[in-house]
């Protein structure tokens, strides 16, 4: 398989022949984060379209259809129409605090973003313990959509805000768990190991079976409810929010907001794939060699977009078919079924792994 | 000036700065925010020396769930009294007094200890002191649930004992209501 590290090797070795290494590095990091940051448009507007579509299609309707081919240019204006608005300065709130929350909700779902593995050696953050960083980092958004309820000055976003911190503080239990679950199967907290020994044993889904499964389905359900989407959209229920934490927010600041809604979504499906479905690794079937040698030939970002979008058209399909539920009953979801059920599933496969019963 | 040394002087006068915002600002919800900074540049600290462990529990704990309560229970209590009250000046000649003799007492240990002149000798650092495979996940595991000498399984239970109490009275109080 294509190694990207070589790559990132060669353009260390070229800065570091014209310039001394502290600039070597800022040169790089400045380019990582430019990197990090295109991909992070580019991902949100084709999410965005998606969305749309997908949304479109469960309803029996065709979606954008009037700009561009299939309407594929309507997200573009969308976004240049969010760029050129005007951001409006509230009277008797704390405007700091107002401009600050966005950025804080993006810079969680950024730093967050940049844990993913696009490719074998492609992963800018790399720590011996990545998932624990991931769920760390993760927590940071929270803050940001508490302090946008509070300084919006508006009881309808207070409301959403309380609502959103009640839900997603809960719901990071079950992630937490569940991925708690899969690192004692995998026995290491690195992504890029976690990748890299699921491209040589399989597939984590197919190695741990019965508590993977459960675990990748409690994962999905707690994720939808930690990006604020699907059936648990209470914080910015519209019909009785008008729009929750971000009613006051105009330009691009509800922009930013919207960007980190759709990018927390491919976010939480690109740990679904790495964790459960093998991240960059293809699908190989033990006794098959010749088709294994062909997915092998396919690269690994291409196996990793396709299992991330896999998973992201299964949270927009879990979104379109059911009902807002109530809070009380998101709530009773997490504590009184989901905890308990990720706690005995915790135990049946630290069980499974002391005795040996995976793959 | 390597890169070490650039990054150090950024964050800790981040963390200089975010603390007197902390101390010197008028609204309660606003300490809160600047309390974040500082937390969050106090991990960047602990990831500057390597120790990514520390450095992300530092996040989850702080930022993730300390602040987060703070902010929530500032939401939840504060109406229109969000003004912090003005000291009187009893309160501020305490606290001065009281600041001032942890300084003395923060001066006293560097000088008896003589950290200056071994700082001095030992140079700026060049690289991360806890990078490499001594502070790996697997290490702190083992050292947490070991009995053996240096291990820390009694501490370990100690506080797990300690949270198992805090969530029962935690119960006992939301079921009284």
């Amino acid at each position: 398989m294509f190694d990207f590290s070589e790559i990132s090797k060669w353009l260390h070795g070229l800065l570091t022949g014209v310039m001394p290494e502290w600039a070597a590095i800022l040169t790089e990091s400045v380019l990582v984060a430019l990197a990090i940051i295109t991909l992070y448009a580019v991902f949100a507007i084709v999410l965005i379209y998606m969305e749309r579509k997908v949304c479109a299609f469960f309803q029996c309707r065709l979606g954008p259809m009037r700009v561009g081919p299939w309407g594929t240019l309507q997200v573009f204006s969308d976004v240049f129409k969010m760029l050129t608005k005007e951001i409006i300065n509230l009277r008797k709130t704390d405007m700091f605090l107002h401009n600050l929350a966005p950025f804080l909700v993006v810079m969680a779902s950024m730093v967050t973003f940049a844990c993913l593995p696009w490719n074998k050696g492609a992963q800018i953050i790399d720590f011996n313990i990545g998932v624990f960083f991931f769920l760390a980092v993760s927590g940071i958004g929270v803050v940001g959509i508490l302090l946008a309820g509070w300084s919006s000055n508006n009881k309808y976003s207070l409301i959403g805000a309380m609502r959103s911190g009640a839900q997603i503080i809960s719901y990071e239990l079950s992630i937490g768990m569940t991925m708690l679950t899969m690192i004692c199967l995998t026995g290491t907290m690195s992504f890029s190991e976690i990748c890299e020994q699921q491209s040589v044993e399989g597939w984590n889904i197919f190695r741990g079976h019965i508590p993977a499964v459960l675990a990748f389905i409690i994962y999905l359900v707690a994720g939808n409810a930690e990006c604020n989407r699907g059936p648990f959209d209470l914080p910015e229920s519209e019909s009785e929010l008008t729009a929750g934490y971000h009613t006051e927010y105009s330009g691009m600041h509800f922009g930013y907001y919207y960007l980190a809604e759709y990018l927390n979504l491919f976010i939480c499906a690109g740990m679904a794939s790495t964790i459960f479905l093998g991240g960059w690794a293809p699908l190989h079937i033990a006794g098959l060699d010749g088709f294994n040698g062909v997915m092998d030939l396919i690269p690994g970002a291409v196996w990793f977009l396709v299992k991330t979008f896999f998973v992201v058209f299964l949270l927009m399909w879990l979104r379109w078919t059911f009902p807002r539920l109530r809070i009380d009953q998101i709530l009773s979801l997490e504590w009184k079924y989901l905890v308990p059920i990720t706690m005995l599933n915790l135990i049946l496969m630290a069980l499974v792994v002391v005795y040996g019963l995976h793959f | 000036m390597n890169s070490q040394n650039i990054m150090f002087v950024i964050l800790a006068t981040f963390i200089v700065l975010s603390s007197l915002a902390t101390v010197l600002t008028k609204s309660i919800i606003r300490a809160a925010t600047y309390l974040l900074f500082v937390l969050l540049g106090t991990a960047g600290l602990y990831f500057l020396m390597g120790y990514t462990f520390l450095g992300a529990v530092q996040i989850m704990v702080y930022a993730g769930g300390i602040i987060v309560l703070y902010v929530f229970s500032i939401l939840l209590t504060s109406g229109s009294q969000e003004k912090l009250s003005k000291n009187s000046i009893v309160k501020v000649l305490g606290s001065a007094a009281l600041s001032l003799v942890g300084f003395a007492v923060f001066l006293f240990m560097l000088f008896k200890q003589n950290l200056f002149a071994r700082v001095a000798a030992l140079g700026a650092p060049t690289e991360p002191a806890g990078a490499g495979t001594q502070n790996s996940i697997h290490e702190i595991g083992n050292a947490l649930l070991s009995s053996a000498n240096g291990g820390y399984l009694l501490p370990f239970e100690a506080v797990s004992v300690l949270l198992l109490a805090c969530i029962v009275a935690g119960l006992l109080i939301a079921r009284k209501y």
